[in-house]
């Protein structure tokens, strides 16, 4: 493999994003995002089990042989994951209490089995340590915005109780975006995962075929240096 | 070219999951038994916390999670049950009881004291509707504390109820299933009280299993 850095971090963060572009993980996507805060906790936790994983799959890469390799990288994953909630519920109990849910789920996190098999069982090592943080940062930034767009909408606050996720000094994130809000049930629901989701999709095609479409009309206009006519 | 050959081979594949299972295992038994204290001592600090939230302060001064006692509920099951004590004599005792909400188990815990009146009652767990059912929740809206200082009445059993049912309790706009569920729980809370009032109180210092006062 021969990617650059800045190559595989673009691809995670937006070319390849886990659930905006390759519409992996849609389970935690709907599940989590009631709020930013969730959102941001459960991108958080999978970019670390996704950063590992696929360290671990590309370093033994070379011994597994393809035919048993779903078996090894599922004992793998699962593994990491109660290795990790093992050790939060010991030891870091108070973020354990907000992300413990979460952990869990990470387990039936397709994007991670889906970057083992598609990245790390056919790169070095670093690279796949890269793409797994940068996957996980994309899959992060995804669920945040899902989650900042329906708890604006649903409770007209944004990243509520994010300090205590992050500690006392994050305070500040939390706001209230509109004051006396009565709230909109449909948003906090299931319902309003897909909703949402559906129209950050569809948003995010429209601007794309926008910007295709500009490229197109203006590369004729300096290649033959005459106005193009109405479009 | 000739380990790629062997890799084909059904006693390589075999042998690594073999070996995959076993560091697996390795490494999960040893971090269990690493980890396995902390847990309990972390999750022995919650159900602390969450017992002594439905005590009033200073209402008891013994180790609540050390004087316990298991009782066989209505329904068969058995119910742990923790004293509080203040000296000697047993003040009061909390227990947990479970509604069956809307979206399934109601997890509650509620003291009651010597007398049989409520000191408190608290959700610990749910999945309530976020915006409807939650509002049972303490850190959503102060429901809960309605049940403080009430006792089961037995010439007017039909105020345990919510309001749409005649009772004492509000309900919630849309939301009926849930505080009616909370209602049912904690009246049968009570009824467990006083049909094992003696065991629980007086024959108390007896049964004690657990450090003495």
């Amino acid at each position: 493999m021969t990617d650059t850095y800045s190559g595989i971090l673009r691809n995670g963060l937006w070319k390849q994003n886990v659930v905006l572009v390759q519409m992996l993980a849609m389970c935690p996507t709907m599940a989590l995002t009631s709020s930013a805060t969730n959102g941001l906790g459960m991108g958080l936790a999978t970019t670390a089990v996704l950063a590992v994983s696929n360290m671990l799959v590309a370093s033994i890469r070379n011994w597994v042989s393809p035919d048993v390799r779903i078996p090894v990288f599922v004992v793998l994953i699962a593994t990491l994951v109660t290795l990790v909630d093992m050790s939060l519920n010991a030891w870091l109990h108070d973020l354990y209490k907000v992300l413990g849910l979460f952990i869990a789920l990470i387990v039936v996190n397709c994007a991670i089995l889906g970057r083992a098999e598609a990245y790390a069982s056919k790169a070095p090592v670093l690279d796949s340590f890269v793409d797994g943080l940068a996957m996980g940062l994309g899959f992060t930034l995804a669920l945040t915005l899902v989650g900042s767009v329906r708890e604006a909408l649903g409770s007209g606050t944004l990243f509520s109780n994010a300090s205590v996720l992050l500690g006392s000094r994050f305070v500040f994130l939390e706001l209230k975006v509109i004051p006396d809000y009565k709230g909109f049930l449909l948003m906090v629901l299931p319902p309003g995962g897909f909703l949402v989701l559906g129209f950050l999709l569809a948003g995010k095609r429209t601007w794309e075929s926008l910007r295709t479409r500009r490229r197109e009309t203006v590369k004729p206009e300096s290649q033959v240096g005459s106005p193009v006519g109405t479009a | 070219m000739k380990f790629a050959a062997l890799r084909s081979t059904v006693g390589y594949q075999a042998g690594l999951l073999g070996v995959v299972a076993l560091v697996a295992s390795a490494a999960l038994a040893l971090a269990n038994h690493y980890t396995a204290a902390a847990i309990a001592a972390a999750e022995a600090a919650d159900l602390q916390a969450s017992l002594s939230q439905v005590l009033p302060v200073g209402f008891s001064d013994n180790d609540l999670l050390r004087d316990t006692l298991t009782l066989i509920d209505a329904e068969g099951a058995p119910l742990t049950v923790y004293r509080a004590r203040k000296g000697e004599g047993v003040e009061g005792v909390i227990y947990q009881v479970t509604g069956n909400g809307y979206a399934g188990p109601i997890a509650i815990v509620m003291g009651v004291d010597r007398d049989g009146r409520i000191l408190g009652v608290r959700i610990t767990k749910h999945t309530e509707t976020p915006g409807l059912g939650d509002k049972i929740d303490s850190a959503k809206s102060g429901w809960a504390l309605a049940f403080s200082g009430k006792s089961l009445d037995p010439s007017a059993p039909q105020r345990w109820a919510v309001k749409k049912d005649g009772g004492d309790f509000d309900q919630f706009t849309g939301a009926t299933i849930t505080p009616r569920a909370v209602v049912k729980a904690v009246k049968q809370g009570l009824e467990f009280f006083a049909a094992h009032r003696s065991e629980l109180i007086d024959g108390a210092k007896s049964a004690s299993n657990g450090t003495p006062g």
